[in-house]
């Protein structure tokens, strides 16, 4: 190999005795990560959901949202949520009664 | 994005964590969400820019008349107003469903 294995690791100030440094060994990075990586998470589906929506809901934007599209927009979270289960289920139903996957592609 | 401390991986961050030489995760942290909601920021205006120029713009004049700019306006609250909406509705989903696990 290039005889990299042995050589010590390059955080000059990291190496702390109470197990710091940016290798993921402390616990409070670690659940903040979690954490920001859930928000995260939560905050792009609403912008796709957002997105999506309002071609469906929205025509003209008027002052202010009426409670037809208001209406609409939830409905459209609801069944988008509901779309992304039936077919991670059905995925899933698909992958049991079939040995392998590409076999139920070529039906 | 660049970090503002990116390249001073070695330098003492010292006070905060009593440690000499170790980055602080305070900082980290509160750096991070920083970068977090100004990405957020950026990602909805930039996706409210595109409905509402789809929304207001007919044939590109000249220049943003009247009508295009108070469409334009109204069309920025409306996003608002659905974004939140949405954020509602996703959360009471989320919540409905870890109250029937």
């Amino acid at each position: 190999g290039k005889g990299r294995a042995a050589a010590p690791r390059e955080g000059r100030g990291m190496e702390a005795p109470g197990g710091g440094g940016l290798g993921g060994a402390d616990p409070q990075l670690q659940r903040f990560i979690e954490v920001e990586t859930q928000k995260q998470r939560f905050q792009q589906l609403v912008h796709q959901m957002t997105e999506l929506c309002w071609e469906k809901c929205m025509d003209k934007p008027g002052p202010k949202l009426d409670s037809r599209a208001e209406t609409c927009f939830v409905n459209c979270v609801e069944r988008f949520i509901d779309t992304s289960q039936f077919i991670l289920n059905r995925l899933e139903q698909t992958q049991k009664s079939k040995s392998a996957f590409s076999e139920s592609l070529s039906d | 994005m660049e970090s503002g401390f990116g390249s001073d991986f070695g330098s003492d961050f010292g006070s905060g964590s009593g440690g000499g030489g170790k980055l602080d995760p305070g900082l980290i942290m509160e750096q991070v969400k920083v970068q977090i909601a100004v990405a957020n920021a950026q990602e909805l205006l930039q996706r409210m820019t595109d409905k509402c120029f789809r929304k207001c713009i007919g044939k590109p004049g000249g220049s943003l008349d009247n009508s295009e700019q108070k469409c334009i306006a109204m069309c920025m609250d409306r996003y608002m107003d659905s974004w939140n909406t949405v954020s509602r509705a996703y959360n009471s989903r989320l919540q409905r469903e870890r109250a029937n696990m």
